[in-house]
């Protein structure tokens, strides 16, 4: 068992490290939360994934005001973009159950380093 | 044009749904197949998140899959910081930014593929033995 004040240390400096990816990216503080909750803080993985999206909601809310309020915002696209991610949102938890998460993990995997490699290297 | 925004949203949104990080989809998909510049898809993607996070959170913490004593100990201090990265950014240029980000995305996927293959590796062994 993890001494209570050593807990304490990785639980602010890992929240710390996910609230600065999550600003400054605007995202993929989830993936680095759940590891956090799941590998540092030994939380089952279902507990690591739903608990994530607790942690995740008031960065996400207060990074939002804050790009919203610098003016990086743009109404329409965010609107129709959003209505997309809502529909998919939906039919990825219902996939959840059906497909093999192994493989679709490591297509979605390949993708992302795909696409870093455009973006950082290209 | 519509059409093409509303299926990349809907590719972020499946993967999110799938819990395994619909925004590092979403950004990259924005900024490389409909140009909308890196500031614009980070804030789409914070803002589309909240709505469909608020839903599951409610669904998790009826099937008590929610631990609120992390909500203290990680999300304030996380929070804080976030709003200063938010700020930092406003002194970041957009193709930096976009660089940056696509260091970020080679580490998540790297990441990402070797606990898969760990995984998978694990669940093929539990059934040799099982067979045994």
């Amino acid at each position: 068992m993890m001494k209570k004040w050593i807990k304490k240390i990785v639980m602010v400096a890992g929240g710390l490290f996910v609230g600065f990816a999550n600003g400054f990216f605007g995202g993929g503080g989830g993936m680095l939360c759940v590891p956090l909750l799941d590998k540092a803080l030994s939380e089952q993985t279902k507990v690591a994934h739903a608990t994530a999206m607790l942690i995740i909601l008031p960065i996400s809310i207060a990074s939002a005001i804050t790009y919203v309020a610098s003016g990086y915002f743009d109404l329409k696209l965010t609107l129709i973009v959003g209505g997309g991610v809502i529909v998919g949102g939906i039919v990825g938890a219902m996939l959840l159950k059906k497909l093999n998460s192994g493989v679709v993990a490591i297509i979605f995997a390949v993708l992302m380093v795909a696409a870093g490699v455009k973006l950082a290297l290209l | 044009m519509i059409v093409v925004y509303i299926l990349v949203g809907i590719a972020g949104g499946i993967i999110g749904g799938m819990g395994m990080g619909g925004g590092t989809l979403l950004i990259p998909l924005l900024t490389i197949f409909c140009d909308v510049p890196q500031h614009i898809a980070q804030s789409i993607n914070l803002i589309a998140f909240v709505p469909m996070s608020v839903v599951a959170i409610i669904i998790h913490a009826k099937n008590k899959l929610i631990k609120g004593e992390y909500f203290w100990w990680i999300a304030l201090p996380a929070t804080a910081v976030g709003v200063l990265a938010s700020l930092v950014i406003r002194n970041v240029d957009g193709e930096a930014l976009s660089k940056y980000f696509g260091f970020f995305l080679i580490a998540l996927g790297v990441y990402q593929l070797v606990s898969a293959i760990i995984r998978i590796r694990k669940k093929s062994k539990n059934k040799k033995e099982k067979v045994k």
